[in-house]
Formats: structure tokens, sequence, C-alpha cells
């Protein structure tokens, strides 16, 4: 009897890898997965944080896929490394701060990494040809896969017949005829096979399934970015990034103003590391403060906190500004008006 | 003999942070051991027991106390 063969699939959480695992399995292969963490992954944290989101399931996707595909998931930190991709990107940005393509190389990269380290055969992913328009095109696979060090032991089983083929369709451990040839961004055939295996829930995340595609959030990322003079970045500054309303009215300090109480509760465990603005006089919204602010700078803060508070109509609202180490200081203003507020301001 | 959970402080991470620091901890851990994970994030009432069920661990308690959410955790065969 001939030795089952082991692959390693890339698991998102969408239909695609689910896919991609499926059409391996039914060839006798055994499947494990890999998650990336990079930070920027959509999944989970916004959930926890807002409370409008609170009422939504909280399954994590790439679990709720491994376990629907009956495979071990392996979810891997890898927060720190993925610094020098998206700092240092080779092949660029996408239409945001999104650097897709050196982000496939680099988890392929690890995933191969994997596989040596644990006896495995071979990698598997869901891309398709066409359907991404950085990471996904017929020019690019080819990168991925040569510049990750994965070479041919990378298997697309959704496009494999639209590549030239793999060491394992070469050497007969796939049969190339049971994989498919999708290509474009067209997602009929993808749900049409997921009919086919009996899968009719799976996320669909728009616009993929990394904050670093969202225009907003790399605009907020661009801003800390330039007020800083350094590209760099922590785990809390990647979190706040995805909290509140980021109000830069000087160059020197922003606001980070929270849009309701789910996003107020968070912010409430970062007050040991920012000065921040709460309303006294009226219910509103807490603020932290991030930059060194002046008397001028604090009344002007005060000022549009108090615009989204429930006395923005009121001829004063007081508020209480607290420091990073607890010291405490009353501030009275008259809130500004919607038009006051600048739009630029927002970042 | 059951032994006395070890200990893991998830407080203040969100998902999936808790899950990988569980995921890690019993890679090191021996089959029928316990890891007592305590959390803020309540999403890993969800997580890790899903985790637990795919990698072939045992979830032996589940529960909320005044917000922090408590999973015990005892390793599977390897």
């Amino acid at each position: 009897m001939s030795e089952v063969k082991k692959a390693l699939a890339l698991i998102s959480g969408g239909l695609d890898s689910m896919l991609a695992v499926r059409v391996v399995q039914q060839q006798g292969i055994h499947v494990e997965g890999v998650n990336f963490f990079t930070g920027f992954c959509v999944e989970g944290h916004t959930h926890a944080i807002r409370k409008k989101d609170r009422a939504r399931p909280k399954r994590n996707n790439a679990l709720w896929v491994a376990e629907q595909l009956g495979i071990k998931l392996h979810i891997v930190d890898i927060v720190e490394e993925y610094k020098d991709v998206l700092l240092n990107p080779r092949y660029g940005y996408g239409q945001n701060l999104n650097p897709c393509l050196d982000c496939k190389i680099f988890m392929v990269g690890k995933a191969r990494e994997w596989i040596e380290q644990k006896g495995f055969d071979f990698i598997v992913t869901g891309e398709v040809v066409g359907q991404r328009p950085m990471s996904q095109r017929k020019d690019t696979m080819p990168v991925v896969a040569k510049h990750s060090g994965a070479d041919d032991l990378l298997l697309r089983p959704l496009c494999a017949r639209n590549l030239p083929p793999t060491l394992p369709e070469r050497e007969g451990w796939i049969d190339r005829g049971k994989l498919y040839d999708f290509s474009g961004r067209n997602r009929k055939p993808q749900m049409a096979l997921a009919a086919s295996f009996g899968i009719d829930d799976y996320a669909q995340p728009a616009g993929g399934c990394c904050f670093l595609t969202d225009a907003q959030y790399s605009a907020k990322l661009a801003d800390l970015w330039q007020a800083r003079g350094s590209r760099d970045y922590g785990m809390d500054d990647i979190m706040l990034l995805k909290v509140g309303r980021h109000i830069r009215p000087r160059p020197h300090f922003k606001l980070i103003v929270a849009r309701e109480e789910g996003e107020g509760n968070f912010l409430q465990g970062y007050k040991r590391q920012f000065a921040s603005l709460t309303t006294v006089s009226h219910g509103g919204p807490l603020t932290l403060i991030d930059g060194d602010t002046s008397d001028d700078d604090l009344k002007l803060a005060a000022g549009i906190v108090a615009r989204y508070s429930q006395g923005r109509q009121a001829d004063e609202v007081e508020l209480l500004h607290t420091d990073a180490r607890g010291r405490e200081r009353s501030v009275k203003v008259k809130p500004l008006s919607p038009i006051e507020v600048k739009q630029e301001w927002h970042a | 003999m059951i032994t006395e959970p070890e200990q893991l402080d998830a407080r203040g991470l969100l998902c999936p942070m808790p899950v990988i620091r569980v995921q890690n901890r019993v890679e090191e851990m021996k089959s029928g051991e316990r890891l007592r994970a305590i959390c803020t994030d309540p999403g890993a009432l969800n997580d890790i027991p899903a985790w637990c069920r795919i990698n072939g661990h045992k979830v032996v308690s589940s529960e909320e106390r005044q917000g922090e959410y408590v999973v015990v955790v005892e390793v599977g065969e390897a």
C-alpha cells in the first residue's frame, strides 16, 4: 500500500481555500491547515470591540472551515515578522497599503518552511488565476511560487489546469484531470463546486480579509507614520487604528473618539498610555489624545469632543482631562460646530 | 490523578491571540495535563473550544466570571 501524501493548506476562512482542501482530500491526501495572523486580519477584533457587532456570531472562520473539513489548523502569529513585508514590499502596494504580492510570497514561504520541518509533501492554496488584481494574476502567480521557494510544491487545485503541472501532479500523487481550470473574478464556478460538495455556509468577505485593503484604514496608518516621522508600528497601533474616529486638528496630536459604548470600553484600557478627555456635564464619548497638547490645543480638542457629545447644542460643555499619569483637570468649552470640525482633520 | 491546571493569562488579548497562546502552550504540555486560560475577549469561548475539537483536545469547562472567560483544556493524545 502506498504511503499517504500530506499537504499543508493555507486557510483564510473563505470559500476558495475550503474548496481547494476538499478537492485534494477527495484524492486521498492528508491535509492540515495553517492560518497566519498578521494583526491586520479582519477576523475577530472588531467583533469583540464594537457593541453593535456583539450580536453577530463570534466564530473564527478559519477554525470553522477547518472543523467543517475535518482537518487540524495551526494558527501562526507573524505580527512581528510581517512588519518587514508591510514596510518594505519588493513588489509595492496595491490600491491602498496592501502589499498583497509580497504578503502571499511571505506566507507561502512560511508554509514551505513548515512542510520541511514537519515532513509534509506539498502546499495547497485556494488561489484562482485572475481573481485578485495583484497576487492572483497569470503573471504574478509564478512569482509567488518562485520567490517563496515553494516552486512546484505549490498546488492551486481550483486553477491548476491553467498552470504548468506541479510536482504532486507529475508524480501522480494528484490526478490533474480532477483539478479545475477556474479563472477570473466570476464566483459562479466556486459556488457550483461548493454546492456539489454540499457546502452551503461559508464566509464571503467583501474585498478580502485584511484591513490593509481598506482605504480608510490605510489612510489612518499613513497619517500615523507621517505624524511620527517614521514608518513603524506596534500591535497597539494596529488595534487603535481599527477603533473610533481619528481626528488630527494639528500635526502634533490627534484624537481617537469612541463612536459607541463598546469602543469606549475598549479605549478605557489605554488610559494609562494616553491622555484622555471625558465629558462631565453631558453624556459623551471617551477620547484618547495621541501627542502632546498645549493649553490652546487642549481647548481645541475639548471643543471637538464636545461636538460629539450630547451637549453639542449647549453653550458650554465641561470635560475632564486626565493625563497618562492620572492627573486630572477640568476644561470648559463651547462645542465646535460641525463645520468647524474640518473634514481634512479626519484621518 | 488529575493535577492542578497550569495557568494562562490571556486577559486584554483579542481573538485570535488567546487561541494562539493556548495552542503554543499546549504544544509544550503532555497528554492528560490541563491548562486554565483566563480571557477577556468573549470570542475565546468559541475559538478555544473550536481549536480543541479540531486538534484532538478536550474542553473540561468554560464559564464567564465577572467579565472574564475561563476555559480549562485537557491536552489530548499527540
